[in-house]
Order: structure tokens, then C-alpha cells, then sequence
């Protein structure tokens, strides 16, 4: 018998929404395996789990906090991946946004617009951190998944190197930004919580990038220069200035990220300012399948694995890394599923037992 | 003997071979002629058992073969040399002759290829240093080491894929020496080439292939003319030839000026026919005209205005429409619907976009109407472009193009995968728009095509235009052999490059 991959004549649709499904299954085994082999029993781990994420309104809100930078951080990696730009670099750029937040937010300005500032400056320097290893693919063949990743830690030793010097906070000498002031602070969206306006503009930048993509020449542009960028070229695209715009706005989002973390949540940026948003918004965008609308829900769903793995682990006494490995299996999980939306497994029999027939 | 009966193969919707009969005897040498994509290769490949028939059979010597991959043609003596050499280079001429050779359980056949070696060297006179590396081999060594590879295995029948292509005519006149060696020592050689003059001196009988089928088979008597042999590759027109009418060309609407390859210039109310055999230069010319790729040595003019650094957006803004000849991988993005692809050169101008936003419901009712005239099937406007067959994406490109009612048309290889009545109504459409007043160059390596529709004919062959004369100057003949690059007689002295 072989086993052998067999492409489908089109992407099944039925398994296009199974895959996601399919793939929160096989996270939730392997964790539960993990689980079990800790000497818990499964079940009630994920039942605290459950219950620490969405068991009560503070608990929910609290997940809809942790889902704001990863709904940033997913349409971040998706509108890259659209254009087969590959952006590993959320997290840099999240950082990025957050250093932005902060300065803006230290400054002496008129109240109203820390909050317009703020975005704006993380947007922009969350974009220029994605513009520059897509303009150094553009023009010498950089190859992006590398130069992406890589400054995710040039950008985060550099803001380690900036918060120990000249950024350290002079009131507690820690090794924390100075806050910022009162009126930067983002206003509180849900009485008796920590739900700020950032997850509106999440949920906001989530439809605006549907409409883009879906409504807009932009998005048509965007959409034939990732799946066949000679025949854009060819029909009148300008191929190059579409890339790197859609660059920019790809590190824009995940600046926001951090924008959000220190505008609504931290109000200075700290060391652990991201326990990997970044790299969790990858997951976020290839569960929702690089969709914008659907990246709210996958967004919700690793939010709500990781306030709840925090909650669980100090009632059952497994580590909270577990958050990771559920992640880290439903990203292996979805891929896998994804390959069997466009093709379909065949077994067959060896080659011998053809001749032979 | 070997013989080839009822061979006929599909791909896709494609017939390239049709109910083929060939078959060669040991020590002849066969010439099989035919225009590009007249099915030669392919049933030579089906031979070497890289293509399977869908129907047909090979007898050796009256057996059945069942030739299922090239270890099996190999098996049954049958060897062949293709076009693109297929060795690895940073390996010794040695470490390719035994690749795939079986050897002892432990060792590898060294010594007795050596031995072979040897031998092959005096019965033919072909010899390469078995420890010298490929990479420093040049194309005509490399060719002879493929051959060798050939016969080590004791080939009865050998099949070279335009062998000549690549060589220089020193080379040619030694591989000429090898073939008539092999032929004498009983190896059948079967020769696929497009160089008439090669065929006669070489061949000892002529096959020639015209949309997949054979259509003559001729004895190389030494009688046979450069001009026969063209007529029966090209072929009469079929069905009757609709001579388009006159019109008197108007003002230069764009001009392609190149030191190395000539100009190439289109006037309003004019059709150019660029002819050529396939990878002579027509895509740098096709792509050049739209803004594609960069004028290297010239300039384009349109309108008599200089084009400075011109993209596919500018140009296109100019009025030159453009299809290219790479369908799936230029012209259309398989992964988008069709009417995105039917708009999408327009779709950030009115009325398919206001303010950058998409005007659904007219891109949808544009398309359907365009399905409509240019008869796309299945006529859906909301489907995968790469769901449709290949004519039907030639229709949504010429959807695409033309319907913007353009001043210049650049397009390549127009009816490739079309049908007799699609074919039709793109010249229809072609010669409409061009009464019209625009200006077209047409490519095309088929001269039914370029006599039909034709007001001038250009002739491409190695990056050069050898031939620039109006259609009723010239004749298919004339043109065939200009294409194959002997810019015989009559030809030359009609030379008109501008």
C-alpha cells in the first residue's frame, strides 16, 4: 500500500470549514494527553480553563482584553501573507508601536489628542519596521521570513538597551519606561473593567480590512499581485508600490498592538510588554485562514486559551506554558488540515501489485 | 524494425497525435519535420516511454513492446538525446555515464565502462575524457556525452531532439560524422529538426507532421527542395483563405527601434504579421511594445513621442492593448474570478471603480456581457479563472483587451487553443478593430494565420528581423524559410527593415 497526496480539482469547501475545527480538536487532544501524563485529569483542567476565560462577565472581559493585540497581531500576518509577503515580524513591529505609544504619550499635548497621536505614531513606526525588510527583498532578493524574524530581536534588545538607559524609569529605577500621562490613557469602553477603546479599533481595523480586501481596486490589486504577480505586472499593477504599501500597513497593525498595551493596559512599556502576541498573531491568521472577519473569532479563541492556561495552572499546578503548546499544535494542526482543503489522500496500491494485476 | 502504429495521444482537450503511423529500420536515418507543436516530439517522447500513448502500439521486430518509462525504452535498445541536456554537471563524465547503471552488489560498472569507451571510440570515432568534469565540457561535448550515454547501452535506435540547435558548425559537421558512423554500424537514428538544409544532406527519408498527424513521408533522393519540404510542414490553407481587404495604412502609431534586432513599426489601419519559430525573440519584442520589459538597445516611440522609462500602466493609458503569450502565468491570476480578470487591467478607472471602491454590480454586468459576446463557457462570471480551459482564458484576455476599442494591439500567438470557429471570430475581431483604425502586431508561428490576416509580414529568426515586406510581396514559402533562417533569395533582396 502507498499513500499518496492527490491535488483536488477545487478547494473543498466543507473542509475548508472543518479544518479550523479539526485543528482546535487535535490542539485540545494533545494538550489534554499532556494534561493527563501530570497526573490531572483533562477534563477539569480545561473546565478551570473554560471557566477562567469566559466562566464570568470580569473573566470575559478580561480574554476580550488579551484578544485586542492578537486580532491586531492576526490581520497583521494575514494582509502580509495575502501578498505572499512573509511577515513574521509582529512582534518587532508590536514593540515598535509600543515605544511610539509611549513617547507620545509622555509628551505635554492637549488632552484630546494623545489618543489620535498615539495610533498614529505607532502605526507609522510599527509600518516602517515591516517597510524595510520588504523594500530589502524588493530591491536585493532579502529573503523576508529571515531579515522578519530576525529583527524582532534587534528591536527588542534595542528597547531592552533603551529602557535600562535613558528611557529607566527615575521614580522606581526599574527597568520600565516612564508612565504615561493621565489623559493618554485610552478611555474604558465597559464600566468596572479594563475593556478599553482599543478593541473597538481591533474589531474596527478587522471590518475596514474585509471591505478592503473585498470592495476595494486595492484589495483586487492586492489580491492578483500574492497569487500571480506577472500577470499583475503585465495588466497595469504596479507591482512594487502595492508590496510595499501593503508592508507598511501589515507592521502598522501589529504597531497597534503595542499601542494598545500601553495606551489601555501597561501605560509604559515594560520588558514583558508582549508575551508573544507576535508570534501568536501567526496562528491567529492561519487559523481564520488569512480571513479578516474570521480573525476575531481564532483571535478569541488563543485569548481565551491564554487567560485561561494562567487561571489553570495556579489551581492545578501545570505550568502555564501549556498555552504555548495548545498554540503551538493547533498552528501544526491547521496547517496540516489546510494542505487537505486542496488535496485529497488517495491510498493506493504499490506499483508491483499494478503490474501484476 | 521498429514500427509505430494508430499512435494517438491527447492532452487535455488537445489531439497532438492523431492516428500516427511511423516506423524506422535499422542503419536509416529519419528526418521528422514538422512546424512547433505539430506533435513530433511528443510521439518521440511516447517512444521513449515518457509519454504513454492513450492508443497505438510499438513492435520491435515484430514483438509488442510495452514501454512504460525510459528504463524500459532503454531495455529494448531504444535511446534518445533531447534538446535540453539532461547531465549533471559537477559530476565527471564517468559519474554520469553510470548514473542509473546498474553495477556488481558492491562496485559500480567503472572498469567495464571504460572498456566500452574504448570501444565506442573506434567504431565511431566519438571519444570524451571519462575524468574531466561536465561543467567544463562545452555544449557540443556535453551533447556528445548524451550520446554516449546512448550507446553504452548498445542503442538500435537513437532519437535526437533537434540536435543542431545549440551547435556551432564545427560541431555539426562531427555529430553529422557520428550519425552516418552509427547509421553504418545498423543504429536506426531518428532526427527531429526545423533546418532543411541538415534534412537533406543527412536523411535518408523525410516525415512530416502537421497538427498531429503525419502527412507526407518522402525518400531523400537528393531531388527534394527547401521550399517542398516547407509547403508540406506549413501546409496549404485548409479551408479557403480569406484574403482581408485592402486598406491603405495611416500615420506610424508605434514604433520598436533596436540596433541589434531592427525595427518594427505599426501603422494605424495596418496588421504586422511577426513570424518566427517559437523562442527567436518575438517575446522580447511583444513585451518590450507593452512596457513589460525594458528597451535594452532603443527606443519605443508612440505617436512619435519617445517613451521614457515605460511601465504596462503608461503604456497601456497610451491605447495598447496587450496579450501576452503566457496565458496562465502573464495573463490571467488563475486564483481570481473571472470577471476580475476581465476587468482587472481597468479596474481603478471608471466606471468599474469610483474612488477606489469596486462598482460590483457593473463589473458584474460588464462581464456577463462580455462572456456573452466572446462566448465563454461555462458562462459564469463568478468562477475560479482556472477553472476554464485554456481557449476559454484566451477569450477573457481578448475580453480584457479588446473591448477598451484600443489603438494598437500587441498580441502573441492569438488562436493558440482556440477552436476553427473561435479562431474565426477573433480575426474577425481583429481585422473590425484594425478597419477601425488601429494598429496591430500579430505573432505567430502558424502561416495560415499570417496569410490571413496579414497586411505586412516581419519575419523574426535569432533575435533579427530578416524580413519586413507587405503579404502580397511575399509568399508562405518565402516566409517558411526565412523563418528557418535561410534568407534565400528572393527573400533577401526584398529586404525592408525601416
Amino acid at each position: 500500500m502507498r499513500i499518496r497526496l492527490e491535488p483536488r480539482l477545487q478547494t473543498s469547501q466543507s473542509a475548508m470549514l472543518l479544518a479550523p475545527i479539526i485543528a482546535v480538536a487535535a490542539a485540545m487532544v494533545v494538550s489534554g494527553i499532556l494534561i493527563a501524563s501530570a497526573g490531572v485529569n483533562p477534563i477539569q483542567a480545561f473546565g478551570t480553563m473554560i471557566k477562567a476565560a469566559v466562566g464570568s462577565r470580569s473573566a470575559f472581559l478580561e480574554t476580550l482584553l488579551k484578544v485586542t493585540p492578537l486580532i491586531f497581531t492576526g490581520l497583521c500576518a494575514a494582509l502580509a501573507f495575502r501578498i505572499k509577503f512573509w511577515n513574521i515580524g509582529g512582534e518587532g513591529q508590536l514593540l515598535l508601536g509600543a515605544m511610539a505609544a509611549a513617547y507620545v504619550g509622555t509628551q505635554t499635548l492637549p488632552a484630546w489628542s494623545y489618543l489620535p497621536l498615539m495610533i498614529a505614531a505607532g502605526f507609522l513606526l510599527g509600518g516602517l519596521g515591516a517597510l524595510l525588510p520588504a523594500w530589502l527583498r524588493l530591491k536585493l532578493n532579502v529573503n523576508d521570513t529571515v531579515s522578519t524574524l530576525m529583527l524582532n530581536f534587534v528591536i527588542f534588545f534595542g528597547m531592552m538597551a533603551l529602557l535600562s538607559g535613558p528611557w529607566k524609569d527615575p521614580i522606581s529605577g526599574w527597568s520600565d519606561s516612564p508612565d504615561i500621562v493621565m489623559n493618554a490613557e485610552f478611555p474604558i469602553i465597559v464600566e468596572r473593567s479594563r475593556l478599553h477603546i482599543g478593541f473597538l479599533l481591533a474589531v474596527g481595523s478587522a471590518v475596514v480590512l474585509w471591505l478592503v480586501s473585498t470592495r476595494t481596486t486595492f484589495g483586487m490589486a492586492m489580491k492578483a499581485i500574492g497569487e500571480n504577480p506577472r500577470a499583475a505586472h503585465h495588466a497595469g499593477f504596479s507591482v512594487s508600490k502595492i508590496f510595499l504599501v501593503t508592508a507598511l500597513l501589515s507592521g502598522g497593525l501589529a504597531g497597534l498592538a503595542g499601542v494598545c498595551e500601553v495606551g489601555g493596559v501597561q501605560f509604559q512599556v515594560i520588558s514583558t510588554i508582549s508575551p508573544g502576541y507576535g508570534y501568536a498573531g501567526l496562528v491567529v491568521a492561519t487559523l481564520a485562514r488569512l480571513h479578516p472577519g474570521e480573525i476575531i473569532l481564532s483571535a478569541m479563541f488563543l485569548g481565551a486559551i491564554m487567560t485561561g492556561a494562567d487561571e489553570m495552572s495556579r489551581q492545578t499546578g501545570i505550568p502555564a506554558t501549556l498555552a504555548d503548546v495548545v498554540q503551538g499544535v493547533s498552528l501544526l494542526a491547521m496547517l496540516i488540515a489546510l494542505v487537505f482543503t486542496r488535496y485529497r489522500l488517495r491510498l493506493r496500491a504499490s506499483n508491483k501489485k499494478v503490474e501484476a494485476l | 524494425m521498429l514500427e509505430m502504429t494508430a499512435i494517438s495521444k491527447r492532452f487535455g482537450d488537445a489531439l497532438v497525435n492523431d492516428d500516427v503511423d511511423f516506423n524506422i529500420k535499422p542503419g536509416e536515418i529519419v528526418a521528422l519535420l514538422g512546424e512547433n507543436g505539430a506533435g513530433k516530439s511528443t510521439l518521440m517522447n511516447v517512444l521513449f516511454g515518457l509519454y504513454r500513448a492513450d492508443s497505438g502500439e510499438i513492435r520491435l521486430d515484430g514483438t509488442r513492446l510495452s514501454i512504460r518509462s525510459p528504463v524500459d525504452a532503454l531495455g529494448h535498445g531504444i535511446g534518445m538525446v533531447h534538446q535540453h541536456s539532461h547531465v549533471v554537471r559537477r559530476h565527471t563524465v564517468m559519474e554520469n555515464l553510470l548514473v542509473g547503471r546498474p553495477g556488481g552488489r558492491w562496485q559500480l560498472a567503472d572498469a567495464s565502462i571504460r572498456q566500452r569507451l574504448l570501444e565506442i571510440q573506434d567504431e565511431f570515432g566519438l571519444w570524451l575524457d571519462p575524468d574531466v568534469q561536465v561543467s567544463g565540457l562545452s555544449i557540443g561535448e556535453i551533447q556528445r556525452l548524451e550520446i554516449l550515454r546512448a550507446l553504452i547501452d548498445e542503442v538500435r535506435i537513437l532519437i535526437l531532439d533537434e540536435p543542431t540547435s545549440v551547435l556551432t558548425p564545427q560541431q555539426v559537421e562531427g555529430l553529422f560524422a557520428a550519425m552516418r558512423a552509427m547509421a553504418n554500424r545498423g543504429v536506426g537514428i531518428v532526427m527531429i529538426s526545423h533546418k532543411l538544409d541538415e534534412v537533406r544532406a543527412l536523411s535518408d527519408r523525410v516525415v512530416i507532421m502537421r497538427r498531429g498527424k503525419v502527412v507526407a513521408e518522402l525518400d531523400n533522393d537528393k531531388t527534394l527542395t527547401n521550399a517542398q519540404l516547407s509547403n508540406l510542414m506549413c501546409g496549404r490553407a485548409v479551408e479557403p483563405v480569406r484574403k482581408s481587404p485592402a486598406a491603405s495604412p495611416g500615420k506610424t502609431l508605434l514604433a520598436l527601434h533596436s540596433q541589434r534586432r531592427g525595427s518594427v513599426t505599426l501603422r494605424a489601419n495596418q496588421i504586422v504579421c511577426l513570424a518566427g519559430i517559437s523562442g527567436n525573440g518575438q517575446v522580447e519584442i511583444t513585451e518590450q511594445m507593452s512596457g513589460v520589459a525594458p528597451v535594452s538597445d532603443g527606443h519605443l516611440e508612440i505617436d512619435g513621442q519617445i517613451v521614457e522609462e515605460p511601465t504596462p500602466k503608461r503604456i497601456r493609458s497610451l491605447g495598447v492593448a496587450y496579450i501576452p503569450e503566457d496565458r496562465q502565468g502573464a495573463g490571467m491570476v488563475g486564483a481570481m474570478t473571472l470577471e476580475q480578470n476581465i476587468v482587472m487591467s481597468r479596474s481603478d478607472s471608471w466606471p468599474f471603480s469610483k474612488w477606489g471602491w469596486l462598482r460590483r454590480k457593473v463589473i458584474r454586468d460588464f462581464a456577463s456581457q462580455k462572456i456573452a459576446e466572446y462566448d465563454i463557457r461555462p458562462p459564469r462570471s463568478d468562477l475560479r479563472a482556472s477553472l476554464y480551459s485554456g481557449g476559454n482564458q484566451q477569450k477573457c484576455l481578448l475580453a480584457r483587451e479588446l473591448s477598451v476599442s484600443p489603438r494598437v494591439v500587441v498580441i502573441a500567438y492569438p488562436t493558440r487553443g482556440l477552436d476553427v470557429q473561435a479562431s474565426d471570430f477573433v480575426y474577425r475581431k481583429l481585422i473590425e478593430l484594425r478597419d477601425n483604425g488601429a494598429a496591430i502586431l500579430v505573432v505567430s508561428d502558424d502561416l495560415d494565420e499570417v496569410f490571413t490576416l496579414a497586411d505586412r509580414v516581419a519575419v523574426i529568426c535569432a533575435g533579427r528581423l530578416t524580413l519586413d515586406c507587405p503579404a502580397d510581396e511575399t509568399t508562405p514559402e518565402d516566409v517558411g524559410l526565412a523563418m528557418m533562417g535561410s534568407v534565400a533569395q528572393s527573400a533577401a533582396s526584398k529586404e525592408g527593415t525601416t
